[in-house]
């Protein structure tokens, strides 16, 4: 089953053509209406005409996260404010997060691209499904929503958090897909154990799991504990949103809509591409996005594109599962989370000592971040001696970091100098999770 | 009329207690009456000692989180009802107390609290008459 | 899409006459009667009842219908009020019921569209246009005012930021750098924004472009509305949802801010003697009745909302004819509305009963603490059966989380001794303190 087979199952040669025209059009696009990739495209004495196919690709620059914190919010908007009906973020490297804003072309895009992944899953309109990403600025809520909403089936916005509740409705109301990260999905589970919900009360069949790394292990469990099929369901929020690629029912890689984005693997060093096959930095082009369309897009997720054609009849490439990242960025609870937010509250609070760590733990499938900070022995003082007044001091770091990161963090107040200085970045960060 | 309070901020760990009072074991400083007020994190420990100021450079010096600030020690009857008397003339002057602990010495009963109304506490102490412990009498202690 | 220059987003509905409104309202309730008969719920309800859709031949003979309860939807739950084939929903929102069974609205496609509408429509009525920055600071997923005014911005064609709630110093910050221009919050949270705002040196005016507040979802004086239009330099504007119609965009005041009208070519709404049933002479204080016209997937028949309102008398100068319900004066039950959130105190009771540390006396207290409204439970401790803080302290913990996950909002949780709390001594024991000043 496709949702549109004749942009899943297109002749190579016709894709080739149809995303060589698109992008002739999309950098057209961007030259006349953002002075950032202009100005690009002049330094490199390039010129909309001088890309004509898809391999002219590699002539045009990239962009990096860094470029949309420079031009944080509206920087890199190709259309008027008045043609954007709405706004996603995600995380920045620091106190700023990344403003995707969308046309509603590129909503319904989207939505498409959303319901082909379904399609491929096997959702149709009988289907009660819920959306348990969570909704606001994070694309992942809305995103999957949409989608579920094209393809006609029931969408329950569960959203995150109150659990039980979300059981008892999956087992009352017959709900037959859900779309969460992996991890929620066995936390899911594990609550409906604790309910004495068994599986042969629930209906479950089909999950669209993504926002985080997971592991075939945790796919074997998910879908032993759920009784459903587990699909990966890749996406970013500066080129879309969940629905970049989806996986099929034979479940080898992710296939990439890549009428929509097109898809390269390079090498993070050297910034050359790498051929089919080979495991690199995925960098990803819109072709079709009017709200910011980004060329040559930096996603910082390591894999590779998978040569050959999918049994399925999709002819789209494939991505293997992602197997790490090229920066420091942790994705927790399926956020992106990355240590310079935390540096740059830690480094605004002058009651504690500009070193922190950060630790990530996974319990009952939950995940937990810590930030250990110090006092600075200089605030310890004779009015700052009640626990009142230290727990005082947490809460409102607590509160800061969770404005930043958007997720909550633990806070852990250590007596000066007990946290090691860090040597390189990586000192800043224990993850004891097990997903690599 | 007050007297010098150490507090120390505790990591709940192994090994953070006894930092601090082999510190002050190498220093000849003697505990005179301490306090913990624990969390489920972190505790605070107050201690009364012999020689206040140089204990606070020592634990400083030894990379302690260490305050020193000031508390109310007033001496008490040994017999039952003196401390409820005691607080009860502070209570009914409006004044708070933030924490309070004891101990005996001799025959002496001695309350330790602080106050953020430190002005009202020591008119109270003054217009009631009540024996403050100073600093002076600690050096005798220790 | 043509460019619309008008001050009503539906102008040919907007501004019916009132005896248009009225025949629109008996043809719709004549086919929307018709459609109830293809759910057993409603067929047994009528026939109990004695009356048929085809008895129904003027407005008047509404009165005939029998009522529909919230208790009806719980005992009917999942899908027995549904009257489409299931596989014509698209949407469905659920509240945490108070015991037993959650409530459960289903929406068709066109519900869908019809709901965005009737919100286009109230924000189009208080000034929103099309290049307008509209943030919502609402929670979204089940909740409906996220979705609900998510749907409605986006069809009027604003830049809408979903922030959803909470977060107070990223809404502030968002309303900055996005040059927010419409914000959607409950009021106490708008108060709270405003508050924040000071602490952080922000001046509305000179740092934020905000001239359009949409509050509701939480009762409020006049003079609350008017402190938070001073303070954040906006015209506030009051809403009125209910989630068992859909959710925002029922009634919605406009620039009059006298009154809210219900869309009655959606609605047809009544005011009853919440004791006799009776409708109420016009103009007089009592609860809200409320039937769809238009729904497809659930309609309702006579809702009791529970809400008291009366109607306001004569025309409203904006033009709209549409009938104006009075601000909201409270619950003809025991319902808390809590930052947006309905709470019943029956559902704090149930997760405090089932601590075995706990005793069976707890007090519910309502406040407004720096703008920010608190719900504070007090609880008795069975025994001391530890003399460890920092036992205690993780079991207020436990007992704060599971509060959350029930009612939705962070309560603060105190555990007292035994005896502390005086309240089961009285008759009827008061275990809710509202020191809110609402009305």
């Amino acid at each position: 089953m496709y949702w549109n087979p004749n942009k899943e199952c297109m002749s190579r040669d016709e894709m080739s053509a149809l995303q060589g025209k698109r992008l002739h059009k999309i950098v057209k696009y961007v030259y006349h209406n953002v002075p950032f990739y202009r100005n690009k495209l002049q330094e490199m004495d390039l010129t909309p005409d001088d890309i004509l196919t898809i391999e002219d690709i590699v002539k045009l620059p990239f962009t990096t996260k860094q470029d949309l914190r420079d031009n944080y919010p509206f920087g890199l908007q190709a259309a008027p404010q008045s043609e954007i009906i709405r706004i996603h973020a995600s995380s920045g490297t620091t106190g700023n997060p990344t403003i995707v804003g969308y046309t509603r072309k590129d909503i319904g895009v989207w939505s498409e691209c959303m319901a082909r992944a379904l399609t491929a899953y096997g959702v149709v309109r009988d289907d009660i499904f819920s959306v348990s990403y969570g909704y606001g600025l994070f694309t992942g809520g809305l995103g999957a929503h949409n989608g579920v909403e094209m393809v006609g089936a029931a969408v329950v916005p569960a959203s995150t958090g109150n659990t039980e509740k979300h059981a008892k409705l999956i087992r009352d109301l017959g709900i037959s897909g859900i779309a969460c990260t992996p991890s929620y999905a066995l936390y899911l589970a594990e609550t409906m154990e604790q309910l004495g919900i068994t599986r042969d009360q629930i209906r479950l069949r089909v999950g669209a799991f993504g926002a985080e790394p997971w592991t075939a292990n945790m796919r074997r469990e998910i879908e032993e504990r759920l009784g459903l099929k587990g699909y990966n369901l890749y996406g970013l929020s500066e080129i879309m949103g969940p629905s970049v690629s989806y996986e099929c029912q034979l479940q080898n890689g992710s296939h990439v809509n890549e009428d929509h984005f097109f898809p390269e693997i390079i090498d993070p060093v050297t910034l050359a591409p790498l051929p089919a096959g080979q495991s690199g930095e995925l960098v990803f082009t819109t072709l079709t996005k009017e709200g910011m369309p980004l060329l040559r897009y930096r996603t910082r997720d390591l894999c590779s594109l998978m040569p050959g054609v999918c049994d399925c009849g999709r002819t789209s490439v494939r991505m293997t599962p992602i197997t790490g990242r090229s920066d420091d960025m942790l994705i927790i609870r399926g956020i992106n989370v990355f240590p310079s937010q935390v540096e740059s509250v830690v480094l605004d609070m002058k009651e504690i000592a500009p070193r922190y760590l950060l630790v990530v733990d996974r319990v009952n499938n939950l995940d937990t971040l810590q930030v250990q900070v110090e006092l600075r022995q200089e605030y310890f003082t004779a009015t700052f001696d009640t626990p009142a007044a230290i727990d005082e001091l947490s809460r409102r770091l607590a509160l800061k970091l969770r404005s930043v990161l958007n997720i909550g963090v633990k806070v852990v107040l250590k007596a000066p100098n007990t946290i090691e200085r860090s040597q390189g970045k990586s000192a800043h960060v224990i993850d004891n999770r097990n997903i690599q | 009329m007050t007297i010098h309070q150490l507090s120390i901020f505790l990591e709940n760990r192994s090994g953070t207690l006894i930092k601090v009072l082999d510190c002050l074991k190498k220093s000849n400083i003697q505990i005179i009456a301490s306090a913990i007020a624990d969390t489920a994190q972190y505790g605070i420990l107050r201690i009364i000692c012999s020689d206040p100021r140089r204990a606070y450079l020592e634990l400083e010096e030894a990379g302690i989180a260490v305050a020193l600030s000031d508390v109310f020690a007033i001496e008490l009857e040994n017999k039952p009802g003196q401390a409820a008397d005691a607080i009860k003339t502070f209570s009914d002057a409006g004044i708070s107390i933030t924490y309070m602990y004891s101990f005996l010495y001799g025959h002496q009963g001695i309350l330790v609290f602080r106050t953020d109304n430190t002005d009202e506490a020591r008119e109270v102490i003054l217009r009631n008459r009540l024996n403050s412990v100073t600093e002076k009498d600690l050096e005798q202690l220790g | 899409m043509m460019k619309n220059e008008s001050a009503y987003f539906q102008p040919e509905i907007e501004t019916l006459s009132v005896s248009a409104i009225r025949d629109l309202q008996l043809k719709g309730l004549r086919e929307m009667l018709q459609r109830c008969m293809q759910s057993e719920f409603y067929r047994r309800r009528f026939r109990e009842a004695g009356v048929s859709p085809e008895d129904i031949r003027s407005l008047d003979d509404l009165q005939r219908l029998p009522f529909t309860t919230k208790e009806d939807l719980r005992e009917n739950y999942p899908f027995g009020l549904c009257c489409v084939p299931l596989q014509e929903c698209v949407r469905l929102h659920s509240s945490s019921g108070t015991t037993g069974n959650p409530t459960v609205v289903l929406h068709t496609r066109r519900d869908l569209d019809d709901w965005a509408t009737a919100v286009a429509r109230c924000l189009w009525m208080v000034g929103s246009r099309p290049d307008d920055v509209f943030q919502n600071s609402a929670g979204y997923g089940m909740f409906t005012a996220g979705l609900g005014f998510q749907y409605g911005a986006e069809k009027v064609g604003m830049l809408t930021v979903p922030a959803a709630a909470g977060n107070t110093l990223r809404q502030i910050k968002f309303i900055k750098d996005f040059g927010t221009t419409v914000l959607h919050a409950i009021p106490s949270y708008a108060s709270r924004i405003y508050e924040v705002m000071r602490q952080e040196g922000v001046d509305p005016v000179r740092d934020t472009r905000l001239r359009v507040l949409c509050i509701g979802a939480e009762p409020h004086s006049e003079e609350q509305r008017r402190r938070i239009e001073e303070n954040l330099h906006v015209k506030a504007y009051n809403s009125y949802g209910i989630s068992e119609m859909m959710g925002p965009g029922v009634a919605f005041e406009c620039p009059e801010q006298n009154g809210l009208h219900i869309w009655e070519d959606y609605f047809i709404a009544e005011i009853i003697d919440p004791v006799t049933l009776q409708p109420v002479p016009d103009g007089e204080m009592g609860e809200l009745v409320i039937t769809t016209l238009k729904r497809e997937a659930m309609p309702l028949v006579r809702y009791r909302t529970r809400d008291l309102t009366r109607f306001l008398p004569g025309d409203c100068p904006c033009g709209r004819h549409h009938r104006r319900l009075a601000r909201l004066q409270g619950r003809s039950d025991d319902m808390i509305i809590l930052k947006g959130v309905n709470i019943f105190p029956i559902q704090i009771e149930k997760i405090l009963l089932s601590f075995p540390e706990l005793g069976t006396d707890y007090l519910i207290t309502l406040e407004n603490k720096e703008s920010n409204d608190t719900l504070t439970v007090d609880v008795e401790l069975k025994e001391l059966f530890t003399d460890d803080y920092s036992k205690l302290q993780s079991l207020e913990r436990e007992i704060t989380r599971r509060l959350r996950d029930e009612i939705l909002v962070s309560p603060c949780v105190r555990i007292v001794p035994k005896g502390s709390l005086k309240v089961s001594d009285e008759k009827k024991a008061v275990r809710v303190k509202d020191l809110r000043k609402l009305y």
